[in-house]
């Protein structure tokens, strides 16, 4: 397909000469006939018609989001939804943070009356989940929401309008538990809800019920964009985008996504189980009626392994992309990193009985599952190791992004390393549940995933905002990240080996783990300051930055053959893909093709493994009825908690807004 | 500037040493389990450090400016290609050689020999029960939160739940064991000297999870007889005046609800049993040294102790928290 | 509208406060509580009975902390023993409408505290008073007489009935027979 083309310049302005790849003669395999071969439909304005400001004038109203709150909740724009997304995500995360500093407050010196039980266990249960439900999941969805269109060269997301409803239900579910947490319904078992502590029995009143209900709400949004993620990677790629060709960002969204399709339904399952338990009085988790507890255990790790790597995968992708960018040299070992990242994905659903090591269960099923946990340092393995090739054969730059993967490197290779003691049965019988573990998994967590995530921050912002984030403060909130997260974390590792457990609102001075809890809060201040300068830095250099340009770090990746930020369609013509890193094949010009419709939103539906153009498909307009249907949602869902009627009541808003969402419209498309 | 340095390097060391660690072993379960800690330790510590020397290296190396970032050169790739193999080679071993020692560890801290005694231990909210087994029913008897085993003899215990999970972990012993509500686990300790050795929950339990401790007495054989037969008699009545008066105030008050004074008319069986009160080193669960002032204070505000426990405020008046306090202390 | 909205909001977030609270210190000053309650309208002179009620009773009723402690004491202290999970036994029945001796939580916490004749034991000095509160806004919840979302859920136990929460709401009708089922041998 790629015999035909004809260089051509990446500018927007320019005029380039069209390939015509949509108009006619086969360009895909001899003897396939595909849509994209069709005649164009001579009465629609195609994008070989018309050119340069023009071209980009009626494209930008095309596919542009009307003004005013009708239209700002209408939108179907990948990239506001992407970027509405993020925001919340980072809201999240910041409420996680301070729940965070609350409780180290409190843990700072013993006996401590700062903070009563009830309180730091609504605390640390909040933390735990607003880190792991309301930020861990979404922003890796949230950045494939903003970047894989651009990325993949297409000009929305796969169910555009699912994806404005899965953000708006994540919003108010998110909203609902925080709102909750105010109003002292704040759930109090811990982000494992645990049975029967979270049971009917020993958590009366609503709290857990309103958890419950948000993981409800967080896994619908989380599996309605992995779906989009999975359909846009497969089947919206630019022409010539083979499976080799897709970056490695997208491959580890891909992953990611599958993960998250697989392992959510084991959670809901569980809290649907354990609501049910609350509610109408069934008996999953009651063994005097025959239930199990240990039942919801295997179910919530079923789900909570995986999401370690839920959360832990798309940070590989944003570290190979800002790897390969700062190093000035193609990844080394694609294919090992992209078979790793598939691998990782596999093993991780092989690993959830070692967070139950200490239930007794039999020696022997316990002791496959040490080997499956340490065997998942291989995958993991390769991948540092093909990152530190691609810096050793590069010409590294050192800019605020690639500090922060050096930070990934340095903390989550300690965590990673640490994760195989935790492997262990035996080792984990004595570091399980105390403070060692909490230390293990904030170095592979904030090591593996904040850490990476800021770098892409950093990188992206230009992107995202047009403008370039301050260095300076860049560094400055780099060391202080670091070197706070340390003097945090670090000496957690000793004061759980010296016995102290996890999740104690206070201890005795007697026990001698004072001095080690005072230095971690002090690092937890160090480390929410550098987010203090984070947010400074984000806030002040979205108005005042240098101006970025397109390709700020002359990157590789299609992203950056587009305007920062980019204009509602992405791109004025699809490029057309010949290489891993097109815009380091194609330093001046970039191939292009033509032939999609301009007066309509027109997508190209590519093969899913040789990327051949294959199909023009409308892509959703902007619609007011996925807000709605969130909100018929979200009142069946909180309605729920009081009473099972609300699941016939709310199903009946819910079914009116899912039929004016899919009322058929006569798309032109058909007409033609 | 030299104190703080002394500080720092005290850190590390300060976990091999205190009441409740897990390096500071003192049984042969636990003395495993820290030696596997460590070679763990040395070796994964290699591996990081070799990492971050490669990183370091890649980082530092000089290189020819501007080059083409598509171009590779097929000679670099293949002796990259040879190191990376190479070095997954030998993460494969190494994860190989660890699973090895896991599972030999595994097999010595969970194959339990015969011993004498057979503790059943409930966890509680939040406290725990514990009842000496004996093949004799006239010498069976529940005590609370203290243990006390022979030096030397392994000692198996049964655990369960009576409403929660709770985990069971005397880190100086041995790893930790869930008690699951509806399951029965098992879980072996032995102590090679006497000592005392403190425990905690370690599976969230609500409210004071945090405040649920209990200490295991390792003693000498004859030492372990002699509190075992004083454990299994009766309360003696008080001898003076003041502590026949608390008993009263025991017996004519809420206290009988829920507690046993075994020889007395107090027969609750739903909290700690009293009869043996004032030989336990420690009251609610591990939380106050058994004083008669810590006794009066959590009989007057338990809930400003552990706010949220089962123990109710009592209403005593002034004159009478004294004798009680007393007369609990003297339950020897 | 704004004000309705904002009341209701006011009213949800009440409740909730209400409903949540895990109020587990009690006051300080648990001296017992005084309170009268007429178990009929009737009453010798024009006037209409005397009632006075210290209103903490609405405290422990609406709130599910003590609802739940509630229904843990009804076990730990034995009330089971006699009243069954409700359905009654040697005592009366609790999840019916039928009040003997009247059916208020004020009622219910004085018949705790000074029993009643045919075999009721009185618990005054044996059980705190908060818990007698406690366990009495539990007796309540038996027959639905307290909020839905209050009553408790089912328990980790073999079920005899269903729990608290899910019996359709009840009526007090106070006054009237001791079952037969309910007298004491004589």
């Amino acid at each position: 397909m790629t015999q035909t083309l004809a260089p051509h310049d990446v500018a927007l302005d320019a005029v380039p000469e069209p390939t015509r790849l949509l108009t006619g003669q086969p360009a895909g395999m001899p003897g396939v006939q595909s849509e994209a071969d069709a005649p164009p439909d001579p009465r629609e304005l195609r994008d070989d018609q018309v050119d340069g400001q023009e071209l980009t004038a009626r494209l930008a109203r095309t596919w542009g989001t009307r003004k005013g709150i009708i239209g700002a909740l209408s939108t179907v724009d990948h990239k506001i939804i992407g970027r509405r997304y993020i925001i919340t995500a980072f809201i999240f995360l910041f409420l996680g943070g301070l729940s965070a500093v609350a409780m180290r407050m409190q843990l700072a010196r013993p006996e401590s009356g700062l903070i009563g039980p009830d309180l730091y266990n609504q605390l640390f249960t909040m933390h735990g989940t607003t880190m792991m439900f309301l930020f861990g999941v979404p922003i890796g969805e949230a950045f494939a929401v903003f970047l894989l269109p651009l990325m993949l060269g297409t000009r929305n997301i796969a169910f555009a309008r699912l994806n404005a409803y899965s953000y708006y239900v994540y919003l108010f579910g998110g909203a609902m538990i925080w709102f909750a947490f105010m109003l002292n319904i704040g759930p109090d078992v811990g982000w494992f809800a645990y049975v029967p502590l979270s049971g009917p029995e020993f958590s009366p009143g609503k709290r857990v019920d309103f958890w419950a209900q948000m993981i409800t709400f967080t896994e619908v949004a989380g599996i309605a964009v992995a779906v989009q993620i999975v359909v846009t990677v497969f089947k919206m790629r630019a022409p010539g985008m083979t499976l080799d060709r897709i970056p490695l960002f997208v491959w580890a969204e891909l992953v990611n996504a599958f993960i998250i399709i697989f392992a959510l339904p084991a959670v809901v399952t569980a809290s649907v189980m354990l609501i049910m338990d609350r509610l109408v009085g069934t008996h999953f988790f009651n063994p005097a009626e025959g239930g199990d507890a240990l039942l919801y255990q295997h179910l919530f790790w079923f789900f909570g392994h995986p999401e370690v790597y839920i959360i832990f995968i798309p940070a590989t992708g944003w570290v190979s992309a800002i790897v390969v960018t700062f190093s000035r040299r193609q990844a080394f070992g694609y294919i090992p990193l992209v078979l790793s990242m598939i691998a990782t994905g596999f093993l991780s659903f092989g690993l959830w009985v070692h967070h139950m090591f200490t239930t007794g269960l039999p020696q022997l099923g316990a002791s496959f599952f040490t080997a499956s946990s340490m065997l998942i340092a291989i995958p993991n393995g390769i991948q540092i190791f093909c990152w530190i090739a691609t810096l050793w054969d590069g010409r590294p730059v050192f800019r605020t992004p690639l500090l922060f993967v050096m930070g990934f490197f340095f903390i989550f290779v300690a965590g990673g390393l640490s994760g195989i003691m935790l492997a262990s049965v035996p080792i984990d019988a004595q570091v399980h549940d105390t403070m060692f573990v909490v230390a293990h998994f904030h170095y592979v967590l904030i090591g593996g995933n904040v850490f990476p995530l800021l770098g892409a921050v950093y990188y992206w912002f230009p992107k995202f905002t047009g403008r370039m984030m301050s260095e300076r403060l860049g560094k400055w909130h780099f060391w202080l990240a670091f070197i706070g997260f340390n003097i945090t974390f670090f000496p957690m590792h000793i004061t759980g080996l010296m016995g102290m457990p996890r999740r104690v609102y206070t201890y005795l001075p007697e026990m001698g783990w004072g001095n080690l809890n005072l230095i971690s809060t002090l690092g937890a201040t160090m480390l929410f300051a550098s987010f203090v300068v984070f947010l400074v830095n984000v806030v002040v250099s979205a108005r005042r930055g240098a101006l970025a340009g397109p390709n700020p770090w002359d990157a590789g990746t299609l992203e950056w053959a587009t305007s920062s930020p980019p204009l509602p369609q992405n791109f004025d013509r699809i490029p057309v893909v010949t290489n891993r890193e097109p815009l380091w094949a194609h330093r001046n010009t970039l191939p292009v093709v033509a032939g999609l419709s301009v007066e309509n939103r027109e997508v190209i539906i590519s093969t899913a493994t040789a990327g051949r153009a294959d199909l023009k498909e409308s892509s959703p307009e902007p619609s007011i009825w996925p807000f709605l249907a969130a909100i018929a949602t979200t009142v069946t869902f909180i309605g729920s908690i009081f009473t099972p009627w609300a699941i016939v009541w709310g199903g009946l808003p819910t079914t009116i807004t899912l039929l004016g969402w899919f009322w058929p419209k006569g798309v032109k498309e058909d007409e033609a | 500037m030299n104190r703080v340095t002394l500080f720092l390097l005290s850190l590390p060391l300060a976990g091999c040493q205190g009441w409740q660690s897990t390096l500071d072993a003192h049984g042969p379960a636990a003395r495993t389990l820290a030696d596997m800690f460590w070679i763990f330790t040395a070796v994964l510590a290699t591996v990081w450090v070799l990492t971050m020397g490669a990183l370091l290296l890649a980082l530092r190396k000089r290189r020819v400016a501007g080059a083409d970032p598509l171009a590779t050169n097929p000679a670099t790739e293949r002796r990259m290609t040879i190191v990376i193999s190479t070095a997954i080679g030998l993460t494969f071993v190494t994860v190989l050689a660890l699973t090895g020692i896991s599972y030999g560890g595994q097999r010595a801290l969970y194959s339990h020999k015969d011993g004498a005694l057979t503790l059943l231990v409930t966890g509680r909210q939040w406290w725990w029960q514990i009842t000496y087994e004996d093949p004799q029913t006239n010498r069976i008897f529940t005590t609370a939160n203290e243990i006390h085993i022979p030096v030397g003899e392994p000692v198996l215990i049964k655990l369960e739940s009576a409403d929660v999970i709770h985990s069971f972990w005397i880190p100086n012993l041995t790893g930790k064991m869930d008690a699951i509500t509806g399951r029965q686990n098992q879980v072996q300790i032995q102590a090679d000297r006497p000592g005392v050795y403190r425990g905690q929950c370690a599976e969230f339990c609500g409210l004071q999870h945090a405040h649920m401790g209990m200490l295991v007495i390792a003693e000498p054989k004859e030492d372990f007889e002699r509190w075992r037969n004083n454990q299994i008699s009766a309360a003696k009545p008080p001898a003076d005046p003041e502590r026949q008066r608390g008993m009263e105030i025991f017996l004519s008050k809420p206290c009988v609800m829920c507690h046993q004074i075994r020889g007395t008319d107090a027969g609750g069986k739903i909290a700690p049993d009293l009869t043996h009160v004032g030989s336990r080193r420690y009251i609610a669960a591990g939380t106050l040294e058994t004083t008669r002032g810590n006794i009066a204070a959590w009989i007057v505000d338990p809930h400003g102790i552990k706010p949220g426990v089962t123990m109710p405020t009592i209403q005593l008046e002034p004159d009478e928290v004294q004798p009680l306090a007393s007369y609990l202390e003297g339950l020897k | 509208m704004r004000n309705l909205l904002t009341a209701s909001i006011a009213v949800l977030i009440l409740t909730a406060c209400e409903r949540e609270d895990r109020e587990y210190r009690a006051n300080p000053v648990t001296a017992e509580t005084e309170e009268k309650i007429a178990l009929s309208p009737l009453s010798g002179g024009p006037s209409p009975p005397v009632e006075r009620r210290s209103g903490i009773g609405q405290g422990y009723e609406e709130n599910a902390f003590h609802v739940a402690q509630g229904k843990k004491l009804y076990v730990w202290f034995n009330c089971n023993g006699c009243h069954a999970n409700g359905g009654g036994g040697s005592g009366p029945p609790l999840m019916d409408d039928r009040w003997t001796y009247g059916g208020q939580i004020e009622n219910i916490v004085q018949t705790i505290r000074e029993g009643r004749p045919n075999g009721m034991p009185s618990f005054r000095g044996k059980i705190p008073d908060d818990q007698i509160w406690q366990i009495a806004a539990y007796v309540r919840s038996m027959g639905r007489n307290v909020r839905k979302d209050v009553a408790p859920g089912r328990n980790d136990d073999m079920h005899p009935a269903p729990a608290e929460q899910r019996r359709p709401p009840g009526e007090v009708i106070d006054g009237g027979q001791i079952s037969p089922s309910a007298q004491m041998p004589q």
